[in-house]
């Protein structure tokens, strides 16, 4: 794993003020993708014609880039608060799979960990899931998320001013949600032990696609997860020797693939 | 279009807010006796790789199906990505801007 370019080597032990750095590196890398798809949200905000404070309103309240981007369209049409609730529940389901392998086991009870649920983003996700845990501590996630939402806040604000200021609107800037997974998975399908994942990903996506395109992205979701269960099955009926040697003892499991599948956040 | 009302937006948000904690807390609490289970660990090993594809393909088709006229730019644009991606050293700052940058410049010049 190639260490982040200014981020130390933190480990769960280093001082407190060094993880809360560490955290900041981890967050510029996404950082990137998440301010200026904050200005999008601004900008959408006001030529849509609603009030400026909405863009921040929706990054506390909402704390989801994608369905904030979403809710602004709705919003705009006064759709009825039955079709945002299902909506908002179809596109967020997606975060009930994050439990499985976001370590929250690392952040302190408390505020802390309320806060690391709360604002369990996409980004925040990729970000530390894809870490060694126990190279983590408390502060650094905790920071890390601070830092996302602050740039998520700050570019809404960013982003209603420019359209507040502008005499014609600028489309694309949706683009960055877009560009940021791409690059998320490139780095994640750097090792040959994600590509089953990856394939099996595709498979599940495709197939939703074409028996439910209305609902693509649950379903896709439900259908990895259950593709994921039949190859567990399918590999521990063949023995934990095959292709399982290296998840043999359970403790080294989870910092092993996380290293063999390459961290986002270093990017 | 009038404004809608301030009510509106609070209740929308208020409602929005509630259900997007409530998916990423409950799941946590509802695995929190599994979590010694193997189906669990290789699920939260396996996942990542594959949740990160399926949220590309995912948002990939909601923009085809937005601008259904524009799928030479979202191609274009997401070819100057990966590759810029790929071979300026996976720095995600540059292949982000240089693959948004594309687009828009695509999508208001053209």
């Amino acid at each position: 794993m190639r260490p982040h370019s200014a981020s130390p080597l933190a480990t769960a032990e280093s001082p407190r003020k060094e993880q809360v750095r560490a955290g900041l590196v981890d967050s510029l890398g996404v950082g990137i993708g998440i301010f200026p798809l904050g200005i999008a949200l601004g900008m959408l905000v006001v030529q849509a014609g609603l009030p400026w404070w909405l863009a921040p309103a929706l990054s506390v309240g909402v704390f989801a880039g994608s369905v904030e981007l979403l809710l602004v369209s709705l919003l705009a049409s006064a759709a009825p608060l039955l079709t945002i609730a299902v909506t908002v529940f179809a596109l967020n389901f997606r975060h009930v799979f994050y439990a499985f392998s976001f370590p929250l086991s690392r952040v302190r009870h408390g505020l802390p960990r309320a806060y690391s649920v709360y604002a369990l983003i996409d980004e925040a996700y990729a970000t530390y899931a894809l870490l060694p845990p126990e190279r983590l501590a408390s502060a650094r996630i905790v920071t890390g998320q601070l830092a996302m939402q602050a740039y998520w806040v700050g570019g809404g604000l960013v982003g209603a001013a420019i359209a507040s200021a502008l005499p014609e609107p600028i489309e694309g800037f949706e683009f960055a949600l877009y560009a940021l997974f791409i690059v998320m998975t490139l780095d994640a399908a750097r090792s040959r032990r994600a590509i089953p994942s990856i394939v099996l990903a595709g498979l599940a996506m495709t197939v939703a696609i074409l028996l439910t395109p209305d609902s693509a992205l649950l379903v896709g979701l439900a259908l990895f997860t259950a593709l994921l269960v039949v190859r567990h099955l399918v590999t521990r009926r063949s023995g934990s020797s095959g292709s399982t040697g290296s998840t043999g003892s359970t403790g080294s499991t989870e910092s092993d693939a996380a290293g063999a599948e390459g961290t986002v956040s270093d990017a | 279009m009038p404004e809608p009302p301030v009510w509106y937006l609070l209740a929308a948000i208020a409602i929005s807010g509630a259900i997007t904690v409530a998916l990423r807390a409950l799941p946590f609490a509802a695995l929190k006796p599994l979590r010694k289970s193997k189906l669990v660990q290789q699920l939260g090993l396996w996942m990542p790789a594959g949740l990160l594809l399926i949220l590309v393909v995912s948002v990939l088709r909601d923009e085809i199906i937005a601008r259904p006229g524009d799928i030479w730019a979202i191609a274009a644009s997401s070819a100057v990505t990966v590759v810029v991606h790929l071979t300026c050293r996976r720095r995600a700052l540059l292949s982000i801007a240089a693959g948004t940058a594309c687009y828009v410049l695509l999508l208001n010049l053209f």
